[in-house]
């Protein structure tokens, strides 16, 4: 019980005094992470859009598709990105196998479902209520999706914090792909796995406060997107 | 060159023998008429008659069961549409005016000047800078029109475009209306306040049941209806 309270004294310690291990880790996990959802982002939204806007045959079963991807094992993600990247895999050539880029990647696999269906699900709200101003001024749906985009921009920031959320939390993937080198590709839940193992349990409090917060943070920012959005419907 | 600068006429607009039906259910029967430029024309009847559902078909927003909607010249950018609650864009009434514009393909840098134009010309300037969906119900309308009006179409469909508003606001629309269709934009609407029809409409076509019984000069039609319902509608025996 004196080395788990020691331990926490030690990790508030760490947090307050902003200790460099700690930091460079933290930042490598914030690196990767907003990485990989502005990535997500770029191809999960317009994604999401089209979805939601083009009629086209399967779109039913490309709609339960996309849901269920969101539920995507991260250690099976983590395998299959690093099959494609390892040195006889059809990326291997790039080099980018136990990099920092690897884990974007696996991360970017990992979430671009979970933006492209919530978004959707947005902009299939959204559309009931534009479709015939829209269609009537002249916009199909291609142009549409933008214009969409924009308007539900506060609904759509959920959809990126749930990403984000999920890209930062994830251990699997990225121990994988990234292979937990120090100095190089430790993320924060990759450290907490391996010092936890090595009985180092103040930097591994350190940095699962710190991700608690983290977690918290996107939380809140979910509930003020939220709210915000609702304060600008009317 | 812009985009809104005048294209080819559209009209004349024909309906040949147009139904529309929902399962088994027939909400238009074989309706034909067609509209020329010029007169406003006001889409009369009774609730259920098929008026909104005429104009979405005309419009092209939804396609007719059976038979044919034909324009002169097909151009979905030359003709327009503003409904009875519109939908306006989470942004201010200018970026909603520039927003069509910007559809219209007119260039960036005129934009301004076109909705700064039209949005004096309905009265809203001093709002321009306003989000448009905190406006009051009658500036709502008034901003529809002036979105609608910016990309100067050739037909402008009204759906019961002052259904929801006070006699104020029914008032500066109507005049509004008038306004559009004396720029040559020809009026297409739908209304269900007589007295509004009779201020407005130089030509009616009179709905009932899903079916077009009545196309008239409107003052004929008001004077003496050519059908037994155009009548009852008149003397309120027919809701609406």
């Amino acid at each position: 019980m004196e080395d788990v309270t020691q331990a926490f004294a030690t990790a508030f310690r760490m947090i307050v005094s902003l200790d460099p291990v700690l930091l460079e880790i933290v930042g490598l996990s914030l690196e990767v992470s907003l990485g990989a959802l502005v990535l997500a982002a770029a191809v999960g939204m317009p994604l999401g859009g089209a979805v939601a806007l083009f009629r086209f045959p399967g779109r039913r079963g490309a709609i339960v598709l996309l849901n269920a991807l969101m539920g995507l094992p991260p250690v099976v993600i983590g395998l299959l990105v690093y099959l494609v990247l390892s040195r006889s895999g059809p990326l291997g050539d790039l080099g980018w196998l136990f990099t920092p880029t690897a884990m974007v990647v696996a991360q970017f696999v990992l979430i671009t479902p979970i933006v492209a269906a919530l978004t959707r699900q947005v902009m299939e709200d959204l559309w009931e209520e534009y479709e015939f101003q829209l269609r009537s001024l002249g916009a199909g749906p291609l142009r549409a999706i933008p214009t969409l985009l924009w308007d539900g921009r506060f609904q759509l920031v959920t959809a990126l914090l749930a990403g984000f959320g999920r890209a930062i939390a994830e251990v699997g993937a990225v121990i994988i792909v990234g292979g937990n080198i120090a100095h190089a590709t430790r993320v924060m839940t990759t450290a907490i796995a391996l010092e936890t193992s090595k009985g180092d349990l103040a930097l591994a409090l350190a940095l699962g406060l710190v991700l608690l917060g983290l977690a918290l943070a996107v939380n809140a920012a979910a509930s003020l997107a939220a709210e915000y959005a609702r304060g600008h419907d009317s | 060159m812009s985009r809104i600068e005048p294209g080819p006429a559209i009209l004349p607009l024909e309906f040949k023998s147009v139904g529309y039906r929902v399962g088994d259910q027939s909400l238009l029967e074989e309706v034909s008429f067609r509209l020329e430029a010029g007169p406003r024309t006001v889409i009369l009847g009774p609730n259920g008659s098929g008026k909104s559902l005429t104009l979405r078909l005309a419009q092209g927003l939804l396609r007719p069961s059976s038979g044919r909607v034909a324009w002169r010249v097909e151009n979905r950018l030359e003709q327009t549409m503003v409904f009875e609650q519109p939908v306006l864009l989470r942004r201010s009434a200018r970026a909603n005016v520039e927003y069509a514009l910007a559809l219209h393909g007119e260039p960036r840098g005129r934009r301004r000047e076109r909705a700064r134009e039209v949005l004096a010309q309905t009265g809203l300037e001093s709002i321009a800078d306003r989000r448009a969906r905190v406006l009051s119900a009658g500036e709502q309308q008034r901003l529809a029109l002036a979105r609608a009006w910016a990309i100067r179409p050739q037909v402008l469909f009204l759906d019961e475009p002052t259904a929801a508003l006070d006699p104020p606001a029914t008032r500066r629309v109507e005049d509004l209306i008038r306004e559009i269709g004396a720029s040559g934009t020809k009026i297409v609407m739908t209304t269900h306040d007589l007295g509004q029809a009779r201020r407005l409409a130089e030509d009616v076509l009179f709905f009932c049941a899903g079916r077009l019984l009545e196309v008239s000069p409107a003052a004929d039609f008001f004077e003496s209806p050519g059908s037994r319902e155009g009548r009852a509608f008149l003397e309120g025996e027919l809701s609406w």
